[in-house]
């Protein structure tokens, strides 16, 4: 407690990182900006147009001539351009002619682009239903479509990325400085001291576990204060729950900690591993941000050892859900049982090398 | 000046070579991530689980059934049977989405009544929810065009075409690879320049160069070069990597690249300098190391776009030199991005460069007179 860098990563880092992922992370494009070529005037492509800047998805820049807006989608000024051409509603109104209009999207923005084409459309499907009702004509659209977002009404991005950000951060606690603060003992030789005392390895190892276990524990309770008070998460799950995850998640991730300094006994090799082999799995491989079942197979077959990976799917229930029971209880027992094959290769390790 | 500056490199060099482990720890990591990053990293959707609840026996139901079977998009669908199911199936979490078509649906759009679909997403996961439904909104809608078509309905004849600049086929590599490109050259750099400062601190040799006939600017042009070095040739390994295994196009120019690249490389070092300016054990070191490359891959736009932030927080990412990088290099790599759109990232991470590597002289002078 008293070396300034265990407060740093215990307590200081852990907010930093909340308020990062809170404000800087979000996937939830309010204001993309398009640009609209309008090569046709007529009251269709106005009403075109109309609907496009009504959209409260879009920050639309209206140009006459396509070639003004090459340097701004090369540049990321925009993300994508609609066109309507010349000839829209001649097309529109001769019969036997479709009108085209064409949405160019920044395809090197993969994420954004597929944003925005669904958004075009939707504002392209708006514009369809008032002109069918403006025209009189019957029967369109012949299927509606009724969208329900259960637990996360508003679509909100940061809901499911803060409730999956505490896994990292307790990963970060639990892991890294753990495997650092063993680490030095070990290179200082503190710890063959402690060893060769009366005490027993199981009790050593409880004991320096305890401590990083509590800091974690006084941690996790800062975070999700910030998150349900700052930032309006809902905690819809219990208490209760929370703590008996959060407690066999930590189980497992001091365990990797613990494992890592004892294989490693030095510091600088000990933080390579543990980024490579907590921090890293923790952001990439938990299914927080990048779908899991989007991945490879044999990647996804790497996920099941990843501990976060049952912590961030239980962490996002409890917030956004509630107690799904099943979900919950199925999810503790990979994490225990990770957590137990760590605790007992340290203490294997530990015994033989004295 | 020249000679010792260039011994002093020299050292350095062999002080990361030597080492095997460090010499893989430079070369191999950056190589595997490469690897893993971008077939895990993927804000991709494809594979989707989803359950479809189809209560109706009529023919158009099949027929839109049939449409979500044949997607490639789909290709774990399970079938409910019961309302109740629903909740169960989205709650843990056995799929993204469900289909809910109610028992009216062939008869409604039989008798030209509108019909409805229902799609139930699981909000937990709001950005694979909106591509989910964006996707089925597609299926949907042609769906109608086709019922129409064949109840001969007058269609609106006016149709939307989607077209994917630079990436046609709306690859998720294409976008991942140029951005790790300069990522993990940005972590590789930043490791060996922060790394040498602190572990000759720790073990004390940093006094003895201080008393070595070298002045001060020389000391941090030597410590500076074998991290630019190191940046400059991760960049060009990974580059190839990228552009051989990978398959991604290059279609700018090669020269601007590299010239962007040793801007970058330059504001990276001077970055590390000033971070191990600051601390004096390696463990602190690493901890300052780590403390700014959060903030710098979370804000860079690497992660999620920039502008998707509060705009408050926009005006700080223009601190950030991964920022620029990662424009330029996605800009070089797929849309060939002419020289004055890219020299115009390039002189803020020219800034940056100068005004770290100053300060960190500044530092290194006070602490040691």
């Amino acid at each position: 407690m008293r070396d300034p860098s265990t407060i740093l990563i215990s307590i200081v880092l852990p907010i930093i990182l909340l308020f990062l992922y809170g404000y800087g992370v979000s996937l939830d494009l309010d204001h993309l900006r398009i640009g609209l070529v309008m090569e046709d005037t007529a009251p269709d492509a106005q009403t075109l147009t109309k609907s496009f800047t009504d959209s409260r998805y879009f920050d639309v820049t209206i140009v006459r001539n396509r070639r003004e807006l090459i340097d701004p989608i090369t540049r990321g000024g925009i993300r994508g351009f609609v066109v309507i051409p010349s000839y829209f509603s001649d097309f529109r109104n001769r019969r036997g002619t479709t009108a085209p209009i064409q949405a160019i999207a920044d395809g090197s923005e993969t994420n954004t682009a597929n944003f925005f084409q669904y958004y075009v459309q939707g504002a392209f499907a708006n514009w369809l239903t008032q002109e069918a009702i403006s025209d009189n004509l019957r029967g369109l659209p012949r299927v509606d479509v009724q969208t329900r977002v259960w637990y996360n009404e508003q679509l909100e991005s940061r809901y499911f990325l803060l409730s999956g950000s505490l896994a990292i951060i307790m990963t970060l606690i639990g892991t890294l400085l753990t495997a650092l603060v063993v680490s030095r003992e070990w290179e200082r030789g503190t710890m063959e001291a402690l060893i060769a005392t009366p005490v027993k390895t199981g009790e050593i190892i409880i004991g320096k576990v305890i401590p990083y276990f509590l800091l974690a524990q006084l941690s996790m309770v800062i975070c999700v204060a910030v998150s349900v008070f700052i930032f309006g998460l809902p905690f819809r799950g219990s208490v209760l729950m929370l703590f008996v995850v959060t407690t066999a998640f930590l189980f497992s991730a001091l365990g990797l900690g613990l494992t890592i300094s004892t294989l490693c006994k030095s510091q600088a090799l000990a933080y390579q591993i543990a980024l490579v082999a907590g921090f890293l799995p923790a952001f990439i491989l938990s299914g927080f941000l990048f779908e899991i079942f989007s991945m490879p197979v044999w990647i996804q077959m790497i996920t099941y050892i990843i501990p976060a990976r049952y912590f961030v799917q239980c962490l996002q229930t409890l917030f956004l859900v509630g107690n799904v029971w099943p979900l919950l209880l199925w999810n503790l027992v990979p994490m225990f049982l990770i957590g137990s094959l760590f605790f007992m290769i340290t203490k294997y390790k530990t015994v033989k090398l004295l | 000046m020249i000679r010792r500056i260039l011994a002093l490199i020299w050292k350095e060099i062999l002080a990361v070579m030597r080492d095997p482990k460090s010499r893989m720890s430079i070369l191999l990591p950056p190589v595997i991530q490469l690897l893993i990053f971008t077939k895990a990293m993927t804000l991709d959707v494809k594979n989707v689980p989803i359950g479809i609840l189809n209560r109706d026996n009529g023919e158009q139901a099949f027929e839109l059934v049939q449409r979500f079977r044949g997607s490639p998009f789909f290709n774990r669908i399970v079938h409910l049977t019961s309302v109740e199911e629903i909740a169960s199936f989205i709650d843990n979490q056995k799929g993204v989405m469900v289909v809910s078509i109610d028992e009216q649906f062939s008869r409604n759009l039989n008798s030209n009544r509108p019909a409805v679909v229902q799609l139930i997403l699981d909000g937990r996961k709001s950005n694979t929810a909106q591509i989910v439904s964006g996707y089925s909104s597609t299926i949907i809608q042609r769906f109608n065009m086709d019922f129409a078509v064949k109840a001969g309905i007058r269609q609106q004849n006016a149709v939307l075409v989607p077209r994917f600049w630079y990436n046609p086929n709306v690859l998720f590599t294409w976008y991942n690879i140029p951005s790790l490109v300069c990522t993990l050259t940005m972590l590789a750099c930043l490791v060996v320049t922060t790394q040498s400062v602190s572990r000759e601190r720790e073990l004390g040799t940093f006094d003895q160069l201080l008393v070595s006939p070298l002045v001060i600017p020389e000391i941090l042009i030597g410590k500076t070069i074998p991290g630019i070095l190191v940046g400059m040739l991760e960049g060009s390994l990974l580059l190839g990597l990228g552009i051989l295994i990978f398959q991604v196009p290059f279609t700018g120019s090669l020269l601007l690249f590299f010239l962007s690249q040793f801007v970058f490389v330059c504001a990276i070092s001077g970055i590390g300098l000033f971070i191990s300016s600051l601390c004096s054990t390696q463990q602190q070191a690493m901890l300052g190391t780590f403390i700014f490359i959060m903030p710098s891959v979370l804000l860079s736009g690497f992660a999620t776009p920039i502008e998707n932030m509060p705009s408050w927080l926009q005006p700080i990412t223009y601190l950030i030199p991964l920022r620029y990088m990662l424009v330029n290099t996605k800009g070089i790599f797929l849309k060939a991005m002419p020289a004055h759109i890219v020299l115009n990232n390039v002189w803020p991470m020219a800034i940056i460069a100068v005004f770290t590597l100053t300060v960190s002289a500044i530092f290194f002078r006070r602490r040691f007179q």
